[in-house]
């Protein structure tokens, strides 16, 4: 698998360090990682182009996962990169939501690096 | 028709082992962890350094609480991060908001047709003990208490109706 530059948006600056961990235990080799807080800060870095992979939280403020993936469609030079959701909103609505706006996978919050390596591989293999 | 255990399930007075078992899914699976029963001398203690909290809003109202002391706030974060953490400063504080606000979603997310509908808040974290609180939740506390590496840890949720 090539190496990889992801973009990890959460409000925790804890979360994106665990799941910046638990990409690297899952064994993706990373070329870079880039980090937002917020789903606007996210536009802002996915619009400069180079991210192969996202990961993002839903419940954060500014603009959250779900409102960032609407937006993300409307990026023609990003709409394409596959974004995996990773948080403790676990119902099956907000999957549902989720995946009908773009997401390609969804992880809930606690979670172990192999639930990571299981949703995050396939996204990657089908790129 | 909801199945008998969904029934049972939606009823707050049954909630207590569920909450018991998010508490516990997450310090194992996030800080690898195993929680024991707090002990006798535990029972009467209250540690209060520090007060992490998270609301819940719609079909489910009320406030989660996560109370610990200096000491496992501390360790929380080291297990969470893998370093050392060695004084409170912000990503523990974060790391705490972070443990309380996972146990209130998986709680939640436990609830059948609860968690669609309803929605947590970011979490909030004090510091000290010496504070009044005045929640406007009317309809139940549950606690559990548990020991976390030798140290206390509460959790509680009061509910509102």
């Amino acid at each position: 698998m090539k190496k990889v530059c992801a973009l990890i948006v959460d409000d925790s600056s804890v979360m994106r360090k665990i799941v910046e961990r638990s990409l690297r235990q899952a064994g993706i080799d990373l070329s870079e990682v880039k980090e937002a807080s917020n789903g606007a800060e996210a536009l802002s870095v996915v619009t400069q182009g180079g991210v192969d992979l996202i990961l993002c939280d839903i419940n954060m403020p500014v603009m959250d996962g779900l409102e960032f993936l609407r937006q993300l469609q409307a990026v023609e030079s990003a709409k394409s990169v596959p974004v995996v959701m990773i948080t403790t909103e676990g119902n099956e609505s907000h999957v549902v939501q989720a995946l009908s706006v773009g997401a390609r996978g969804y992880i809930r919050k606690p979670f172990t690096p192999d639930q990571v390596k299981q949703h995050v591989i396939p996204v990657l293999e089908k790129q | 028709m909801k199945p008998a255990d969904e029934i049972v399930i939606s009823k707050p007075e049954n909630w207590l082992p569920l909450l018991e078992q998010s508490v516990h899914e997450v310090f194992q699976i996030m800080l690898n962890s195993k929680l024991e029963p707090a002990d006798q001398a535990q029972n009467d203690a209250d540690p209060d350094d520090f007060t992490s909290m998270v609301g819940l809003a719609g079909d489910l109202c009320g406030v989660l609480t996560l109370r610990c002391t200096t000491k496992s706030a501390l360790r929380m974060t080291s297990l969470m991060l893998g370093v050392d953490s060695d004084k409170p400063d912000e990503q523990m504080w974060d790391a705490i908001g972070e443990i309380c606000n996972m146990i209130a979603g998986n709680f939640k997310n436990k609830l059948p047709g609860v968690g669609d509908r309803c929605m947590l808040s970011v979490p909030t974290v004090i510091t000290g003990g010496d504070y009044s609180y005045h929640s406007l939740a009317d309809a139940g506390r549950m606690e559990i208490r548990c020991s976390f590496e030798k140290e206390l840890v509460i959790v509680a949720l009061e509910i509102h109706s």
